[in-house]
C-alpha cells in the first residue's frame, strides 16, 4: 500500500449523510464517518441502533435511500458484495457462510471472482495464515472445525482479495476468550501494515483495548465520537444507552429441594458426521435455582440442548424428567405441556422463522400451551388475541421495531433475541432451559434479561443457562457445570467456583486432575 | 462477456404482485410475434385464441369443463408446494383417481342406484391419494426424491391404464375399440345447468375446494403447521411439527384433490375410460399453481387463464390452421415467463466483460 504524503491524510472511506430507510423506520439517519488508514475504528450502538444496517450498506448487501460513499475521495456507487471486494473492501459476517462437507480450500475458492485452482489457493492460504498468525488446515473439512476455526477461514479468505478496509460485525460474540486474544494480535498486525479496520462489539473491554476511536450510534443517528482509550466501559455503555445501565439484583431464593429438571445417564450417538455424541450426563435444577452450564462452543452443547427439548428423543423415558413427569419419550410440544420452555441459540430460523411476523413466531411456541386463549374451533387461530399477546412481549421486554407485526428477519439481532426469550417468559413456565441467552445483545439488553432470568427463578421455577459468557454465568447463577468433549462436568457451587477453576474445566481438565482445588469435595 | 445473476439486497413487493400479470403480458407479446413468424395476422390469431371462445355461452361451458381438473390439481398442489414437498406426478394421481372411481360402472355395471356417485367420488380421491402415498411414504422413510419418483408413477399409471382399457375392461360390446363401456346414468356427474352448456360438478368442487383450502392456510393452525415447515424446517421442528407427518399430509391432500379431478373427468365430461384421458393437466396444474402465486384463489383465476389456452388452441386450429401443439408452446410459454420474472425480481442481470480466461473449467463445477 503506498501512502503518499496527501493520500495519507485523506481519509480512506467517507460517509456523508448516509441514510436507509425501511418503511417509516430511520434505520439510518443521515450517518457521517470517516475511516482513516491504518485505524482500528469501532462502531458502537445498542441493539438496534443501526450498526448492521450501515456496514451492509458499506458493502453493497443493502442499498441506500440517500448519502454518498467517498472511497479514496472518489464518490462510489457499491451495488454489490463482490463490487464492494473489487474496491478493497472485505467482510466477516456474524454468522458464518461455510460449507460443512467442503475443506477450508474449498470453501474459499467459492468465494473468489476468478476461480483458481485448489493447489494455488491453498498455498496462498497457508501463506497469508502464517503471516498472520492464523492456524488454518486448508484441507481439513469446515464441519469438523471450531468456531473460531472457522471465522478464520472468513478472515483468510477476506485476506486473500488484499482488502484495504475489513469489516468484522461482532466478531468475538462466538469465541473463547484465548481465541479472541489470538484474533487481536491478528487484527494490529493488520493494522500495522496501514489497513483499516471497521469492527462491531458489544464488549466494550474490548473495545478499549483494541481500538483508536469509536462512533457511537443511538436510533440510527451519531450521537458521538471518541477516544476509547479514554473511556471506561461503563462511560461508552451510557454514551451508548442514554443513560445507566441497569445492575442484575440477584437475593438469594428460599432454597428449596424440589427437583423440576432431571437428566439421569444422557447418552446420546452423534446424528450426522459433525455433530458431538453426548456421554453419560447427569444433571439437576432445582425450584429456584440457576444452572450454568459454561464451555467453548461445539462441545455438544447444542446436542444437549436438542436432547433435554425433545427435539431428539431419548431411549428411555427416565432419561429426562421435567416436573416429576418422565419426559424422555415425549416431544417438544409434551415437554412444553409439563411446563418447561426452551430457547435455542440461532434465534433466526431455529427459535424464530425470518420471514413470519412477530405474532405469528409467538403461536409458534406457545399453540399447544395456550391452545385456549389461542385457538377457536377447527383450529381457527385467533389472530387478535395473539397479537395482543405479542405486542404484550414486546413492551415487558422493550423490543424496538420499525412496524407494529415485523418479520423476524426485519428485527435487529439483539431486538429479535429480546422477544423470542421474552416469548417463553410471558408463560411464566416452571423449567426454562436457554442456550446462549444475551448472544449480541447490548449491555442494557442484557442486563434485562438476565434480570428476567433472576426473577423467574425467585418465582420458583429451574432455570438452565448454557453459556459461553462466563461473566455472564458469574452474575447470574447458583452453580456452575461446564461441558467438554460431549461430557459434562459436576456442577461448581458459585460461593467455589473461580475463572481459573472453570476456565481450566473449559479446557478439557478432568476434574480429578484438577486436584488440589475445592473442587474434589463436589465430585 | 458473460452473465451473472446477482442478488438484490432488496425485492420489490409491488413488483412481486404484478409479476404474473407482466408474466402474461410477455406471453401474449412473444405469441403474436410467433403467429407473425408463422405467416399469421397475429392479431386475427390472438383474438380467435383468447377473445372468440370467450363470446358465447356454450364455449364458457366449456371454459368451465377444462379449468374444473386444472383447479382442482393446482390447490392441491399448493399445499404440496408450501409445505416444500415436491409432486410433480399429479398426472398420474389424476389417472389412478379416474379409474378408481371407474371401477363401480365398469364393473359392476348393473349396480345402480343413486350411492353410486358419491362411491365413486369417494374411491376417486381415495385411488389418488392412496398413488400419491407411494412416493410420500418413499421420501418420509427413506429420504427419496420425491420429485423423481412421483414423475416416474405417472408413466406407470398411464401404461396401466393403457392395458386395462385395451385388455381387462375393454367394452365387450364395442368392436374392440380400446375403451370401456360407456357409464349409465347413475354413474354420470350431472350438469350444472344443462339447458346451455356442458359444464359440471367438478367446476364446482374445484370452487369449493379452493374456497376451504384457502381458509384453512390463512386461518387454521394447520395452514401455519404447512408454511412453517415449508419456509423454516428447524423452526418447524422447534414448534413441535413432524416433518414426516407432513410429507405424508400433503401428498394425500394433492393426491387426493387429483384422483378426485381424475374421477369428475371421467365421469362428468368424458363418460367412459380411454387410454388417454388428460391432455397433461396434472402438468399444466403446476403453471397454474405458481402463476396464482400458490394461493387458492390466485389460482382459480390462473386455471381459468390456463383453461383458455385449451380452449385457444382449438379455435385458434379451425380458425386460423394453427396446429393443435400451439397451446403447448403458449403453457411454455406462461411457464417460462412467470419464472423468469421471479428470478429477476430476487436477482439483477449483470454483464461482466472481462473474458474469465482463469479457470473457466473451475466455474462451470461450481
Ligand atoms: N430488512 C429490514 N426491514 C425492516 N426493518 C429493518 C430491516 N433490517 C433492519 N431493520 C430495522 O433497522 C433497525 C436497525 O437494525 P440493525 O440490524 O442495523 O441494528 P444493529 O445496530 O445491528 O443491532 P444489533 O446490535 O441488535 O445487531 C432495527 O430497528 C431493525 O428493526
Ligand atoms: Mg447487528
Amino acid at each position: 500500500m503506498d501512502s503518499t504524503g496527501d493520500a495519507a491524510a485523506e481519509p480512506l472511506l467517507e460517509v456523508r449523510g448516509l441514510s436507509k430507510i425501511f418503511g417509516t423506520l430511520k434505520a439510518c439517519d443521515s450517518i457521517d464517518l470517516e475511516i482513516r488508514r491504518g485505524e482500528i475504528h469501532a462502531l458502537l450502538g445498542e441493539n438496534g441502533a443501526g450498526k448492521s444496517t450501515l456496514v451492509k450498506m458499506l458493502f453493497g448487501a443493502l442499498e441506500p435511500t440517500a448519502g454518498t460513499i467517498r472511497w479514496k475521495g472518489q464518490e462510489v456507487a457499491i451495488r454489490s458484495p463482490g463490487e464492494a471486494r473489487r474496491l478493497g473492501i472485505g467482510m466477516v459476517f456474524q454468522h458464518f457462510s461455510l460449507f460443512d462437507a467442503l475443506t477450508a480450500a474449498e470453501n474459499i475458492i467459492l468465494s473468489l471472482d476468478d476461480p483458481a485452482p485448489v493447489s494455488a489457493v491453498a498455498a496462498r492460504a497457508r501463506e497469508l495464515s502464517r503471516a498472520y498468525g492464523l492456524p488454518l488446515d486448508p484441507q481439513a473439512h469446515v464441519g469438523d472445525l471450531s468456531v473460531g476455526e472457522r471465522q478464520r477461514i472468513e478472515i483468510i479468505r477476506c485476506l486473500l482479495q488484499d482488502p484495504e478496509l475489513i469489516i468484522l460485525d461482532e466478531p468475538t460474540s462466538v469465541l473463547t476468550p484465548q481465541e479472541a486474544d489470538k484474533l487481536f494480535d491478528t487484527l494490529e498486525t493488520l493494522r500495522s501494515e496501514g489497513r483499516s479496520i471497521l469492527y462491531i462489539s458489544h464488549r466494550l473491554e474490548e473495545v478499549k483495548r483494541l481500538c483508536d476511536r469509536a462512533t457511537v450510534l443511538r436510533g440510527g443517528r451519531v450521537v458521538g465520537h471518541s477516544d476509547p482509550r479514554r473511556e471506561t466501559a461503563a462511560s461508552l455503555a451510557r454514551m451508548m444507552v442514554g443513560g445507566d445501565v441497569p445492575v442484575v439484583v440477584r437475593d438469594k431464593p428460599a432454597a428449596t429441594r424440589e427437583a423440576l429438571l432431571e437428566v439421569r445417564g444422557l447418552n446420546r450417538k452423534a446424528g450426522h458426521p459433525f455433530a458431538v455424541s453426548l456421554s453419560e450426563i447427569e444433571l439437576t435444577v432445582h425450584a429456584g435455582e440457576i444452572l450454568g452450564v459454561a464451555g467453548v462452543a461445539g462441545n455438544g452443547q447444542g446436542e444437549l440442548f436438542e436432547a433435554i427439548s425433545g427435539e431428539a428423543l431419548q431411549e428411555s423415558a427416565d432419561t429426562v424428567r421435567i416436573c416429576g413427569h418422565a419426559a424422555g419419550r415425549h416431544d417438544i410440544t409434551g415437554r412444553r405441556l409439563m411446563g418447561a420452555a426452551f430457547v435455542p441459540e440461532e434465534r433466526l430460523g431455529h427459535a424464530a422463522a425470518p420471514f413470519m411476523t412477530l405474532t405469528q413466531n409467538l403461536l409458534l411456541s406457545r399453540y399447544r400451551t395456550d391452545a385456549r386463549a389461542f385457538l377457536g374451533r377447527l383450529g381457527i387461530i385467533r389472530n387478535a388475541v395473539v397479537a395482543s399477546a405479542a405486542k404484550r412481549v414486546s413492551t415487558a421486554m422493550d423490543v424496538r421495531k420499525g412496524s407494529e407485526d415485523p418479520e423476524a428477519t426485519a428485527l435487529s439481532g439483539g431486538n429479535l433475541q429480546k422477544f423470542v426469550i421474552g416469548r417463553e417468559l410471558d408463560r411464566q413456565p416452571r423449567v426454562l432451559v436457554v442456550n446462549q441467552p444475551t448472544w449480541g445483545v447490548d449491555a442494557g439488553a442484557a442486563a434485562r434479561i438476565r434480570q428476567a432470568l433472576v426473577d423467574l427463578a425467585k418465582g420458583g421455577s429451574a432455570v438452565l443457562v448454557i453459556s459461553q459468557d462466563l461473566d455472564e454465568l458469574f452474575e447470574i447463577c447458583d452453580a456452575i457445570a461446564v461441558m467438554h468433549g460431549g461430557r459434562l462436568s459436576t456442577p461448581v457451587p458459585i460461593a467455589e467456583a473461580t475463572y481459573e477453576k472453570i476456565g481450566l474445566l473449559m479446557g478439557g481438565a478432568r476434574p480429578e486432575a484438577t486436584s488440589g482445588l475445592p473442587l474434589e469435595e463436589t465430585v | 462477456m458473460r452473465i451473472e445473476l446477482v442478488k438484490r439486497p432488496q425485492r420489490s413487493a409491488l413488483f412481486s404482485m404484478l409479476s404474473p400479470f407482466i408474466a402474461l403480458g410477455l406471453t401474449l407479446v412473444a405469441g403474436a410475434a410467433l403467429f407473425l413468424a408463422l405467416g399469421k395476422n397475429p392479431g386475427e390469431a390472438l383474438y380467435y385464441y383468447f377473445v372468440d371462445p370467450l363470446h358465447e355461452t356454450w364455449s364458457l361451458h366449456e371454459l368451465a369443463v377444462k379449468a374444473a381438473p386444472l383447479i382442482l390439481i393446482a390447490v392441491g398442489l399448493s399445499v404440496c408446494f408450501r409445505s416444500n414437498n415436491w409432486n410433480i406426478g399429479a398426472e398420474g394421481q389424476f389417472i389412478i383417481g379416474a379409474m378408481a372411481g371407474s371401477i363401480l360402472p365398469v364393473m359392476f355395471p348393473d349396480f345402480q342406484s343413486w350411492v353410486v356417485l358419491p362411491l365413486m367420488l369417494l374411491l376417486g380421491v381415495a385411488g389418488g391419494a392412496a398413488y400419491a402415498s407411494i412416493p410420500a411414504v418413499l421420501k418420509a422413510r427413506f429420504n427419496t426424491s420425491e420429485i423423481l419418483t412421483s414423475l416416474m408413477l405417472v408413466y406407470v399409471a398411464q401404461l396401466f391404464l393403457d392395458w386395462m382399457v385395451r385388455g381387462p375392461w375393454r367394452n365387450p360390446a364395442g368392436f374392440n375399440f380400446p375403451e370401456t363401456r360407456t357409464f349409465h346414468a347413475f354413474a354420470t356427474l350431472p350438469e350444472i345447468w344443462p339447458a346451455s352448456g356442458r359444464a359440471h360438478w367438478g367446476f364446482i368442487f374445484a370452487l369449493l375446494a379452493a374456497l376451504v383450502l384457502w381458509f384453512v392456510m390463512t386461518r387454521t393452525l394447520k395452514g401455519f403447521e404447512i408454511r412453517l415447515l415449508g419456509q423454516s424446517p428447524r423452526a418447524g421442528r422447534f414448534a413441535g411439527f413432524s416433518r414426516e407427518k407432513m410429507v405424508l399430509f400433503s401428498f394425500l391432500v394433492s393426491g387426493g384433490l387429483a384422483g378426485l379431478a381424475g374421477i369428475c373427468e371421467v365421469s362428468g365430461a368424458i363418460g367412459q375410460l380411454r387410454p388417454i384421458i388428460s391432455p397433461g393437466y396434472g402438468f399444466t396444474a403446476i403453471i397454474i399453481a405458481f402463476l396464482g402465486r400458490l394461493n387458492p384463489l390466485g389460482i382459480v383465476a390462473a386455471g381459468l387463464v390456463l383453461a383458455l389456452t385449451y380452449l385457444g388452441g382449438e379455435a385458434a386450429q379451425i380458425s386460423v390452421g394453427l396446429s393443435d401443439k400451439v397451446a403447448r408452446v403458449f403453457q411454455g410459454m406462461i411457464l417460462f415467463f412467470v419464472l423468469a420474472c421471479d428470478t429477476l425480481i430476487h436477482y439483477r442481470i449483470r454483464l461482466v466483460a472481462e473474458p474469465a480466461v482463469r479457470g473457466e473449467g473451475a466455474r462451470a463445477d461450481v
